[in-house]
């Protein structure tokens, strides 16, 4: 069977790769373009761990096939940091100790910035449901949500300024 | 394995010549939330998958005189965020957004939660209650069905082979008319329901003027609950009406004993949320 | 706080791996890859106990694409032989068969045979082409039931071991466990209030986010590299080497970062499957776990049963305790059984206990360590039944608990005394605490439970290595699970007296430092931090040395401070203080590189006593619990890098509290695991939960030169019957069952008050 051929834009780079129909986004990312930073921790939909945006929209990489990719935006963890400058998300999860063994967090900081980017606001709660669909282990989230809510503070006193 | 064959169709009659094409081993990708967790777990391999998020009128919303069409391919966030459909139907958009997690929703369709026809997927108890109609088109050609005539049993709809859907339309209701969806799950968010209750109804001067219940994963199949309804309509909503369309749910529900809820549990639910589902609606539709 | 009496220690810099773990570089298990590698899958059985007549592999041999296949025949078998791993004890002949089934399949999921391929889509085919002859056998699953005499019988060799006269019959009762301190007849004898209750736990997973994964590459001449994400990459090198016959030195093994273990990644799976199919195939073998395959093969941690019966006076002095305990084992011997005895009342000074303990195998994955193994489950008992006893008596259960709280000097049940401990001051730092001083809210309820783990010390070594600029690196062999490396810098950091960013901490394989056991038992801060510190010291000797060498002087008159070397004093002479950068400029010239090392057992671990408090309301309609507030206090030592250790707590907790609230195994009657993937195992997601509150309470550990107490197991035992005592406390129905999920407290609830007729 021949391969699909797929042009796409991956962290504002134009990617090019191909495919069997039935690959996922993520087993692309992480096998053939060398994006291992999303992970599988369940390959259903139910942990976050695989957290990607296409065109701003927060999704599961899992269950995403590849081919969908055609002329669309994809945002992975390794396009939030621009250049050598951690996004403020980035900084406060290191700041506030905000992962143990990280292996959740890259999922964590994709799905908060698509929070963030769409309400920059939130009340604990709103932080607290719009992460339901990112499984961690090891923190309890405490300290994760304190961080999404600290960088939202922060925002709105510069924007403020 | 490695035959499927991936085609992002531009065009409603070319989704459906590929489907028709695809004798049997055709499936509709719209979110992909159910159709590549299936894959993955083997339990379903298609020969075609048909992308249909091309399609314009399978992606869009309009809304004309009152009454709303909504692609069956939209997303639950974009349904989320559609502010006259929140206005109009809050049941329904609620019930919608409560599929998965935000990353799900990203992705996850009410016409995909339809076909995937799971006795308790979240969406489809609150477009029964609304008396949502669904457009289907087929190699027949176009028609439209109640969607409470889709589901056939677990995993089964009544659709036809090479048969999609395309949308649904929610009828242009009077003032003080709103709907609720509940869920009972174990967690606050990322079950499947254990039991689903969807309302829908309309209120003029403290009586209730039309009612329908709907119940979700307490039956082979998603029920609208007739006898419910009939309990709420005519009456002021009192606990005496509250009580008998309880009882009604109840009596409705065939539910299992599985690893998510025992047959008595369930039972004891339905009338849970019935009430509570009720009361919802009711202050909505009075704020309108 | 430690922030006062240290320069270092306490305070919370950026942990030095955290660039790499926010920015997607780190890598995980799964993310090494190597030219030509293969893939490797595995073949499961599907029923739960069966014998295995034969194994056709011939037609997945011949698939293209497939390189090699392996099955028992290519694994040498094991004698009977206990080694230690992480906290347990296993045995090697009941290992080789856990990594690969020989005469039969004992649960669903268990190894029967594997392939490795080209890809991962041949290789599942391959799989599917695999003929396994069968020959089904009854199978049993829970504890009660394995226990019976009419039960199916996992292993004919099986004896059970404790019990007098020895049992002619082999049965599934492997271990029969005794503890006695005083006489308990006689206690009961002197009791005034007497509470006995019968218990229930089911199995629960350690539940990383990240599955088990190994890439493994063999070589012509016998070398074998692996990459493992584990928690012990000794002891990787280890079963590899007993299990395959190789040398341990021939095997490296590198540690990727770690997804989260809790206990479940000290053993081994995948990792001799993969390097016995890359010695067959002469090529890197790379085997991921699926979800489901964690969950259907992976060790959790046993569910069982716990009888408690406490007397006690009507002041609330306990005078007598008794508890038996029957935990699963899984397939193979070796539940936590002995911790789970030794636990139970391990919080409390009382002169007579007794302690009975079995352990049981039944066809189900065998068990691995889990957080404190065993601990949970026999506290979940005793917390529960003080609990009822302090409603009995009309006492605040924090009172209670003070009333009998061990102090240094208390003896166990199991034999150690006390040294210098801190449950005393953790339970009166609850009692002074904002949480429990806030009246409960109107519709909300309030539970207290205690949890103690004893924390182990163990192997370690270290080396410390100064650059010719001065900056340090520290070298130890854990693998950090939980931001361990940071604490370890900071420690080498105020030993040593230079900036923290000065020094650079590293997580060595196997062949670049010598033997550490495992990251577990809550020992890396403790024993590798000792040995980190000791390391230091021994640079620390040397540099004296070097800097006597500059002046001309003696070592003995040289002293280091805030990382200088100066003159021990002005009769010395009269020297311009050198700094570390200094004397390594000059080290080639003074004696060559400057480096130091340390290795030991380390003894004096402290154990370690939490007190949880939860406020909770029920709804008595749904059954659905919901959590207000939550606070967990527990004596840490020395926190030395306080957001780390309160991250334990707060992680801890939240294990427990999806322990006690929903998470469980479910087998269907074929034995087969019916909720094999996160939908339905159920752990707690952000909008379950509250803030976690922590109350780090520092009463140094006399041991340990910065006072470090182990702390990352004892946050899992008390939350389970904090939850239970609330919920009791809130609907007057004492539940003695786990999980509370909805339906059955639903259930339990309405077999007092039916409500359903009243609606």
């Amino acid at each position: 069977m021949a391969k699909t051929h797929v042009t796409t834009t991956i962290n504002g780079e134009p990617v090019e790769f191909l495919c069997d129909a039935n690959q996922t986004m993520l087993d692309v990312l992480r096998d053939q373009l060398g994006l291992t930073g999303s992970k599988e921790g369940c390959g259903s939909g139910d942990c976050g761990a695989c957290s990607i945006t296409i065109d701003d929209r927060l999704v599961c990489s899992c269950l995403m096939l590849a081919p969908e990719a055609e002329g669309h935006s994809i945002q992975t963890i390794e396009g939030m940091a621009q250049g050598d400058k951690l996004h403020p998300l980035q900084k406060k999860f290191v700041e506030l100790a905000a992962l143990q063994c990280g292996i959740c967090t890259p999922g964590f900081l994709v799905a908060s910035k698509a929070l963030l980017d769409r309400n920059p606001n939130p009340t604990e709660t709103e932080v607290r449901y719009w992460l339901a669909g990112n499984l961690c282990r090891c923190t309890g989230y405490d300290k994760i949500i304190r961080a999404v809510m600290d960088v939202a503070a922060d925002m709105q006193k510069e924007a403020a300024r | 394995m490695n035959d499927v064959k991936y085609i992002a169709a531009r065009t409603l009659d070319e989704a459906v010549a590929a489907m028709a094409a695809a004798n049997g081993t055709g499936r509709v990708l719209a979110g992909g939330t159910d159709l590549l967790v299936q894959m993955k777990a083997g339990v379903v391999s298609p020969g075609v998958i048909v992308d249909v998020k091309k399609i314009a009128e399978m992606m869009t919303i309009d809304e004309k005189a009152g009454s709303f069409r909504v692609g069956a391919a939209v997303s639950g966030a974009v349904i989320g965020e559609h502010a006259g459909l929140k206005k109009a139907w809050p049941g329904i958009v609620e019930a919608v957004n409560l599929i998965g997690s935000k990353q799900i929703q990203g992705r996850a369709s009410a016409g995909g939660n339809l076909c995937n026809a799971s006795p308790a997927a979240d969406s489809v108890p609150a477009l029964v209650a609304a008396g949502a109609m669904v457009t289907v088109q087929g190699p027949k050609g176009r028609r439209e069905v109640p969607v409470e005539k889709i589901h056939a049993g677990p995993g089964r709809t009544t659709l036809e082979r090479g048969e999609i859907v395309v949308s649904f339309t929610l009828p242009a209701r009077p003032p003080g008319s709103s709907d609720a969806y509940l869920r009972l799950i174990p967690r606050t968010e990322m079950d499947i329901a254990v039991v689903g209750c969807g309302v829908s109804l309309t209120v003029q001067n403290g009586t209730c003027t039309s009612a329908r219940v709907s119940l979700g994963a307490v039956a082979p199949t998603v029920l609208l609950v007739e006898d419910a309804g009939k309990a709420l309509t005519g009456s002021r909503l009192d606990d005496k009406a509250l009580e008998a369309a309880a009882a009604a749910c109840r009596a409705a529900c065939k539910p299992i004993d599985d690893k998510r809820g025992t047959i008595v549990y369930r039972t004891k639910i339905a009338g849970v949320l019935l009430k509570r589902a009720t009361a919802i609606a009711v202050e909505r539709a009075g704020s309108r | 706080m430690s922030s006062q009496r240290y320069k270092w220690i306490g305070t919370r810099p950026d942990r030095p791996d955290g660039a790499d773990k926010v920015t997607g570089r780190a890598r995980f298990g799964a993310d090494f890859n190597m030219p030509g590698q293969l893939i490797g899958k595995v073949l499961r059985s599907p029923h739960a106990h069966a014998l295995i007549k034969s194994i056709d592999t011939s037609a997945a041999e011949a698939l293209p694409g497939v390189k090699s296949v392996v099955t028992a025949k290519d694994f040498p078998d094991q004698p009977n032989v206990i080694v230690p791993t992480g906290e347990m004890q296993v045995n090697l002949r009941d290992i080789t068969r856990n990594v690969m089934a020989r005469e039969k399949a004992l649960y669903e999921g268990h190894p029967v045979a594997a392939v490795a391929a080209t890809t991962e889509a041949v290789a599942r085919q391959a799989l599917a082409l695999i003929k396994v002859d069968y020959e089904v056998l009854p199978h049993v699953i829970d504890v009660d039931a394995a226990m019976k005499d009419d039960a199916p019988v996992l292993h004919d060799h099986l004896i059970t071991e404790g019990v007098k006269p020895v049992p002619e019959k082999a049965s599934n009762i492997a271990k029969r466990m005794d503890n006695v301190k005083g006489d308990v007849e006689a206690g009961f004898k002197l009791a005034e209030v007497v509470i006995e209750r019968s218990y229930t736990t089911q199995a629960v997973h350690q539940g990383y986010i990240e599955p088990h994964a190994t890439l493994a590459s063999a070589a012509e001449d016998g070398q074998v590299q692996i990459w493992s994400t584990t928690q012990g990459h000794f002891q990787v090198r280890g079963f590899c080497s007993r299990l395959l016959n190789i040398e341990a030195s021939q095997i490296r093994v590198t540690p990727s970062e770690i997804g989260g273990g809790f206990g479940g990644k000290t053993v081994v799976y995948l990792e001799p499957v993969a390097v016995r199919l890359s010695q067959k195939t002469g090529k890197p073998v790379k085997m991921v776990m699926t979800r489901e395959e964690v969950f259907r093969a992976s060790g959790p941690a046993p569910g069982g049963t716990v009888k408690v019966k406490l007397g006690a006076r009507k002041d609330g002095r306990i005078v007598a305790a008794e508890c038996t305990v029957a935990l699963q084992a899984g397939a193979f011997p070796g539940s936590p059984l002995g911790p789970a005895c030794w636990t139970s009342f391990a919080c409390y000074d009382i002169d007579n206990i007794k302690v009975v303990g079995f352990d049981v195998v039944s066809n189900r994955p065998k068990v691995a360590a889990y957080r404190a193994p065993g601990a949970p489950i026999s506290a979940w008992g005793v917390e529960s039944t003080l609990d009822i006893l302090a409603q009995e008596l009309g006492i605040d259960p924090i009172d209670l608990r003070l009333k009998n709280a061990a102090k240094k000097g208390t003896k166990t049940s199991y034999g150690p005394t006390f040294d210098t401990i801190g449950f005393v001051e953790t339970l009166e730092a609850v009692k002074n605490s904002a949480h429990y001083k806030t009246p409960v809210k109107k519709g909300f309820t309030r539970g207290v439970a205690a949890g103690f783990w004893f924390n182990v010390g163990a192997d370690s070594s270290a080396a410390a290595h100064v650059a010719e600029d001065g900056t340090v690196t520290v070298i130890s062999g854990n693998p950090d699970i939980g931001g361990s490396r940071a604490s370890l810098a900071l420690m080498a950091a105020e030993e040593l007296g230079v900036d923290y960013d000065k020094v650079r901490p590293v997580i060595a394989d196997t062949s670049s430092i010598g033997f550490n056991f495992v990251t577990g038992g809550s020992r890396v801060t403790f024993a590798t931090g000792l040995a980190v510190v000791n390391s230091v010291k021994d640079m620390v000797r040397e540099l004296k040395v070097r800097a006597a060498k500059t002046w001309k002087v003696d070592p003995e008159a040289v002293v280091w401070e805030n990382g200088m070397a100066r003159p021990a004093g002005s009769n010395v002479g009269e020297f311009e203080p050198l700094s570390l950068a200094q004397l390594a400029a000059t080290a080639g010239r003074t004696g060559g590189p400057i480096n130091g090392h340390a290795q030991l057992n380390a003894q004096g671990a402290g154990p370690g006593f939490g007190v949880h408090v939860v406020d909770l309301a029920v709804d008595r309609d749904t059954g659905i619990v919901t959590i207000d507030r939550y606070t967990a206090a527990q004596d840490v030592g020395t926190a030395i890098h306080p957001s780390y250790v309160e991250g334990q707590l707060q992680g801890g907790a939240v294990q427990g509290i999806g322990w006690a609230l929903n998470e469980e195994y479910i087998y269907n009657a074929k034995g087969r695991l019916d909720n094999a993937g996160f939908l339905d195992y159920r752990m707690p997601v952000a909008s379950d939960l509250p803030m976690i509150e922590t109350i780090l309470v520092e009463v140094p550990n006399p041991h340990h030169p910065y006072g470090v107490r182990g702390v990352g197991e004892v946050p899992i035992v008390p939350p389970l019957a904090a939850v239970g005592n609330a919920v009791a406390r809130a609907t007057g129905v004492r539940m003695t069952d786990l999980p509370l999920s909805p339906p059955r407290l639903s259930a339990a609830l309405d077999a007092v008050t039916p409500r359903m007729a009243a609606e």
